[in-house]
């Protein structure tokens, strides 16, 4: 089954919802609407979209958003895309664990690295960074630490444990101290697709 | 870690001579090293990948038992050395410097594969740290993603040269109140709090990768996001169409001459 006709069936089975096809795939334009279309997908006798195969964070810039992959068991049919986008100031999106249990891991997996919080979760926690871990290392914005430069924090814990560190290393770290700055990694100047 | 040579002090080829007459000459700290290099016990300890590579060299077609290294302990507080074979996440890392902290005097370390010296393909990740030589001291460097098993036992044939030339006399390890542990890292708000000990490892003063990139390659490459609303241009349209006359006359052209001609 083409995708045109599944999103020309759902729009039939669910008045209402506003499906629009994006390259092969259906974003699903309300993400409130999300569950519903999620459901159909999986009930509609027709579809029997039974088996979701991945849950995908994805960063656009001006929106975060995440991507679903369904695939039908019952009928051997699929894939089909099923899009839905955020706001990247407040990410929420409704979760798909209480209709594919399988969801719960890669939501988590989702929450980690891109900061989209996935309403009605069951347990929404950082799944492979720990937990005191600030911001969402998967975002294009991220600003990864300069693992070279010993900053405050660290010259503090070596010292008191004993540890010397060199007049330079201190006094380089006392002044991103002062600055109120962290070390960053260098980005690169140019832009490689330029 | 720099050693130097320890030349036996008997003439090796009157020790030759008298082997052959059934008499040994030897020297206490040559017999001493000869038990120590010939059962070194690895750390049944493995991350990534490598450690499929580290088992295979375990099993019968390379059979690491040649080189009396074949116990694979189970605990850090049985094994004399530890292969970090495979990737050290951030999250691994203290565990790793733990279990080194926890093993019995002498220990070695060797590391296995490019991610564990210096992070490898992930060295620009935030998840991977680069190098487990930041946290604790290392005696074998060995290259590789991953090395073959060959490589593992050129490795440990490096290790026991090592100890070879090792001196008991001028050990440290039976020195009294001797204690060799290394600060354990924490967990911090951006990756691993200290970055690095100062001790054991520091940054290089000239970065080769700039050097050799020609800018440093970091994090941050792709900062351009695909525009997903409008639809992919469609392909151009194929040359207009020769007029049948323009090719009609020609019904025997030559081949076009080779590229390279």
């Amino acid at each position: 089954m083409k995708t045109e006709e599944i999103k020309a069936l759902i729009e039939k089975a669910l008045p209402g919802v506003k499906l629009k096809l994006v390259r092969e795939s259906l974003l699903v334009e309300n993400a409130a609407d999300l569950p519903r279309v999620a459901k159909c997908l999986k009930e509609d006798p027709a579809l029997k979209f039974d088996y979701l195969s991945s849950v995908t964070g994805a960063d656009y810039l001006t929106y975060l958003e995440s991507v679903y992959h369904l695939y039908s068991m019952e009928k051997k049919a699929g894939s089909i895309v099923l899009r839905a986008r955020t706001d990247r100031a407040n990410p929420r999106l409704p979760s798909l664990v209480p209709i594919y249990r399988g969801a719960e891991y890669q939501e988590r997996e989702a929450y980690d690295l891109y900061g989209i919080v996935y309403e009605n979760h069951p347990d929404m926690r950082r799944i492979f960074m720990w937990d005191s871990f600030e911001g969402w290392p998967m975002r294009k914005d991220y600003e990864q630490e300069d693992s070279e430069t010993l900053e405050a924090a660290d010259v503090e814990w070596l010292e008191k444990r004993g540890v010397k560190v060199s007049d330079a290393d201190r006094a380089k770290a006392e002044e991103l101290r002062k600055t109120g700055k962290r070390a960053v990694a260098q980005k690169p100047t140019g832009s490689p697709e330029a | 870690m720099a050693f130097t040579q320890n030349v036996s002090a008997i003439d090796h080829g009157l020790k030759n001579e008298l082997g052959k007459k059934g008499v040994v000459v030897t020297t206490l700290n040559e017999l001493y090293n000869w038990g120590r290099r010939s059962s070194i016990w690895p750390m049944q300890f493995g991350l990534a990948c490598c450690a499929i590579e580290m088992i295979a060299t375990a099993c019968a077609r390379y059979d690491i038992a040649r080189f009396g290294a074949e116990l694979f302990r189970a605990s850090p507080r049985q094994s004399d050395l530890i292969i970090i074979a495979g990737t050290v996440t951030k999250k691994m890392a203290p565990q790793v410097v733990r279990l080194y902290n926890q093993m019995a005097e002498p220990k070695y370390c060797i590391t296995m594969g490019a991610c564990s010296i210096a992070g490898g393909p992930f060295i620009d990740g935030y998840n991977v740290l680069r190098g487990i030589d930041r946290y604790i001291p290392v005696d074998v460097h060995l290259p590789g993603c991953p090395p073959r098993p060959e490589a593992l036992l050129f490795g440990l044939q490096e290790l026991q040269r090592k100890i070879d030339n090792q001196e008991i006399e001028n050990t440290e390890w039976y020195r009294k109140g001797f204690k060799r542990e290394y600060p354990v890292p924490e967990f911090g708000p951006h990756g691993l709090v200290p970055k690095y000990n100062p001790e054991v490892w520091n940054p290089r003063d000239v970065d080769h990768r700039k050097e050799r990139y020609g800018e440093p390659i970091l994090i941050g490459k792709k900062i351009k996001a695909p525009d997903l609303d409008t639809p992919p241009a469609p392909p151009k349209p194929a040359a207009p169409a020769v007029p049948p006359s323009a090719t009609a006359p020609k019904p025997a052209a030559p081949p076009p001459p080779p590229a390279n001609a």
